[in-house]
């Protein structure tokens, strides 16, 4: 197998999905890169989770009262979805249409919500607007329960265009006025939640989606220079048209799986990073008819997401960090119990899945690395991959013994940082490790205490490559 | 006048959401606040007076005797021109002082770099939270991000000592600087250095705290003890910061209730800081700003209230001089903006300065953009 055919591959793997082990690369190698790019973008009928061993293993699995029961089940998908972009884009949409639980404060309805980012989020983007202008945990997010004829709240109003869908400028202009927020939040009056069934004595469920005629302004609207009665409906179809809306999904997918972009406030001001990129998505996006999977099309065939320049060039988000090493050493491929664990972690290096830190969702890229956060990353990947007994790092090691009866410490690193990747090291870095291999004598494995010793310092090397600096990028 | 307290520390909350100022410090005697807040209304039995006119949330109740001490100021009508009603912009512009154009760098970050230029120390400014609030934000300027104190550390899965030092000293070697890796990996590798000097330093921090000061089991509470463990234990810190999490002051709906609990969690956690630090006698060289990136709409919706701009800002500290500053913003009809907001009076950048001229000692001006008249609250 070439070595950039592997290459490619475990780039497509880890962005259109949370990576993979060192056997699925090469076996998807040797299948073809057009023929994973169709597979990824072609997701079968979601085999659903095996419940029985969910509820053994995670006992409050069954009415997801707590949100970290929600998060603890969304990690396993993550870890464990066969279609794992459709996995992955559930994230994508939550990264930009988020809902915090922190103030939904029922964490079922949050649930259900990542669910349905699963379920359109490779659809038509309208089916998503209209999907999302109805759900019950933004509705109650961003309080349009709390928005009637004669009292307009604008919150969703406002973030339904500011940050879902046209956001607030390009190419120096801004795209929407004042004007057209009060338009757009009078059009969603009366999109409401049903009243709640009480708690007791069945305990709490999910919210349903209401609309109320009664509490709706049919009035005259005139939202983005269209005028006429327009209901929420009306205002999505007017949304989708927008040159900014194909502009802001276009630059949403490049952020999210091929090169870091600013925060949309600053969009107005700062041109996309490849203009040209940008424009053969939002042709897709027109062409199609706003079809996402049409956009993801153009996206993984496209010559600027193959480029080694973006290759190990983004800062993993702390999902990736996450699944990806949980994926590399192959821990939890099934229900069993300290998943919990695992999945707290996001949220200690700041990405507290179903609660963003604002409406906005999280600042990405390099604002992803602090030293607290940094810290975290370090501590959980070292402590992973360092791990010799994980199935994962026993296959790298297997591996690692291959290479011949007394690899060289060069041999012996650059094995190790093909295994893990393939990913390079700055001299420097390489250096640093080299001379600590020399210094740990021959890498010898042919007595049992050798191999011992040879496991040993593989779970070192694989260790201290999860700490550096290089690590931090995917 | 400039403190001329040796060492001053600044520490700064944001109470990121947008605090309904109107409902935090009232104007009870106005006709027009009934008027306004039909549904939100504190009756007026329930409201702390302070002034003849103006009175406490009753959540409040815990800062009271800070105010009667003289060391509580309350800046009102804050704000700046053309306020914004996005949180992130307006939080945007709170943090880098520029209304106008996109700031990416932020007031504390400059802070931070005058007070050591040289990047001596790496615990020069501490933030407590997650993440890198913009405010701290600058190219080149360290800052520790303290989620929680009590488990600060690199490599701590390590359990044998030796093999822990043998990885720390591997790991500072390895992040030392490369060549034509790019920005972003230099900013790494330098947080990672950073990370590894700070986190040495601060894990001696709680063994240094002996404190029976109790703190509310909240996020804030955790926070605010943090940063009394972290001044107490004297790294030379100058600038700590964090944020109420969750934009959670962002009201709209159910206020009665949600704003009396954010209220009282401020209260009683700045309460709880300040006695602690009084108690373990360092309280003389600290001022507290805390503020929020706008007020809200004087008409609330019947349930909450929506974006505004105007609102209210504090200060606190035992040099801080007491008293209200700025006008309180008129009701009246015809004296509200456009949208039915507070006129802000004081730009945000007048407190801004006074804590940088007067507190810290350093050139405001470069810092915040412009002259601002200060206000003499210290």
């Amino acid at each position: 197998m070439a070595d950039q055919e592997i290459a490619l591959m475990a780039h497509l793997l880890r962005r259109a999905g949370y990576g993979a082990s060192r056997d699925e690369i090469e076996a998807k190698a040797a299948q073809g890169y057009d023929s994973v790019v169709e597979e990824l973008l072609n997701p079968g009928e979601d085999p659903g989770i095996d419940e029985d061993l969910m509820y053994r293993a995670y006992p409050s699995y069954f009415d997801k009262a707590a949100i970290e029961t929600g998060q603890t089940e969304w990690v396993y998908r993550m870890i464990n979805n066969k279609y794992q972009l459709k996995e992955k884009m559930s994230l994508f949409w939550h990264t930009i249409l988020c809902a915090g639980d922190n103030k939904v404060d029922n964490a079922r309805t949050t649930a259900i919500q990542i669910d349905k980012f699963r379920d359109y989020g490779m659809g038509n983007f309208k089916d998503m607007l209209m999907m999302l202008s109805t759900d019950p945990a933004m509705l109650y997010y961003l309080d349009n329960i709390e928005s009637h004829k004669t009292a307009v709240n604008e919150n969703y109003g406002r973030e339904l265009l500011e940050l879902f869908s046209i956001g607030v400028g390009m190419d120096n202009e801004f795209n929407y006025t004042e004007d057209d927020v009060k338009a757009c939040a009078r059009a969603f009056t009366g999109w409401n939640l049903a009243p709640t069934i009480p708690v007791f004595p069945y305990g709490r469920t999910p919210f349903e989606f209401r609309f109320d005629p009664a509490d709706h302004d049919y009035g005259e609207k005139t939202f983005l220079g269209e005028t006429g009665n327009w209901d929420g409906g009306d205002i999505v179809d007017i949304i989708c048209k927008q040159p900014a809306t194909a502009r802001f999904v276009a630059r949403k997918l490049y952020d999210f799986f091929v090169a870091d972009e600013p925060p949309v406030p600053a969009w107005r001001l700062s041109e996309p990073r490849d203009m040209a990129a940008i424009k053969q998505l939002e042709k897709a996006y027109f062409d199609s008819g706003y079809e996402i999977t049409a956009m993801l099309t153009v996206l993984f065939n496209s010559d600027f997401f193959k480029d080694e320049a973006v290759r190990f060039a983004k800062v993993k988000s702390p999902a990736d960090v996450v699944i990806g090493t949980m994926r590399m050493v192959g821990d939890h491929l099934e229900p069993k119990p300290g998943l919990f664990f695992v999945a707290m972690e996001p949220k200690y290096m700041g990405f507290d899945l179903m609660n963003p830190p604002t409406v906005e969702g999280w600042h990405m890229g390099r604002e992803w690395i602090n030293s607290g956060s940094l810290i975290d990353r370090i501590n959980f990947a070292s402590s992973m991959l360092g791990d010799t007994e994980l199935p994962g790092v026993k296959n790298i090691i297997n591996r690692l013994m291959n290479l011949g009866d007394v690899p060289s410490p060069e041999q012996f690193l650059d094995g190790c940082l093909d295994l893990v990747g393939p990913m390079e090291l700055a001299q420097e870095t390489r250096d640093q490790l080299t001379d600590h291999l020399n210094a740990g004598g021959a890498l010898k494995h042919s007595t049992d205490s050798e191999k011992g010793d040879f496991s040993r310092r593989a779970g070192e090397t694989l260790q201290m490559i999860a700490t550096t600096s290089e690590f931090q990028f995917g | 006048m400039v403190s001329t307290v040796k060492d001053p520390v600044l520490a700064v909350m944001s109470l990121s959401g947008g605090n309904d100022g109107l409902n935090t410090v009232i104007p009870y005697n106005d006709p027009n606040y009934r008027d306004y807040r039909k549904a939100l209304g504190i009756p007026e039995d329930q409201i702390i007076p302070i002034t003849d006119q103006l009175g406490f949330h009753p959540a409040m109740a815990p800062l009271k005797k800070y105010w009667d001490e003289g060391k509580l100021a309350i800046i009102q009508g804050i704000g700046y021109p053309n306020g914004s009603l996005s949180h992130f912009r307006s939080m945007d512009i709170w943090a880098t002082c520029e209304p106008d154009e996109l700031g990416t760098t932020g007031w504390l970050g400059s802070v931070i770099q005058d007070v050591d230029p040289k990047g001596e120390n790496v615990l020069t400014g501490v933030n407590f939270g997650r993440g890198l609030p913009r405010s701290l934000a600058k190219e080149g300027v360290a800052v520790a991000s303290v989620g929680d104190l009590s488990t600060y550390g690199l490599l701590t899965e390590l359990g044998v000592e030796s093999q822990r030092a043998e990885a720390l000293d591997l790991f500072g070697r390895m992040y030392a600087p490369a060549i034509g890796q790019g920005a972003v990996d230099d900013y790494i590798r330098r947080t990672g250095i950073e990370a590894l000097q700070g986190a040495d330093i601060l894990s001696t921090a709680p063994g240094l705290y002996r404190s029976e000061v109790e703190y509310a089991s909240t996020a804030m509470g955790g926070y605010l003890r943090d940063m009394a463990q972290v001044h107490n234990a004297d790294f030379g810190t100058k600038v700590m910061f964090t944020t109420a999490p969750y934009n959670i002051f962002d009201t709209h709906a159910n206020q009665s209730v949600g704003h009396a609990n954010l209220l009282q969690d401020v209260a009683v956690n700045i309460d709880a800081f300040m006695t602690d630090i009084r108690q373990l006698g360092k309280s003389d060289n600290l001022t507290m700003f805390f503020y929020s990136e706008f007020g809200r709409r004087a008409m609330d919706n019947g349930s909450g209230t929506d974006h505004g701009t105007g609102g209210v800002a504090f200060a606190i500290g035992d040099h801080v001089k007491g008293g209200i500053y700025g006008e309180y913003p008129s009701l009246e009809s015809g004296k509200l903006e456009d949208g039915g907001n507070l006129q802000h009076n004081v730009d945000f950048r007048s407190p801004y300065t006074t804590l940088l001229d007067q507190w810290m000692g350093l050139d405001a001006k470069s810092i915040v953009g412009g002259n601002f008249e200060a206000l003499n609250f210290i």
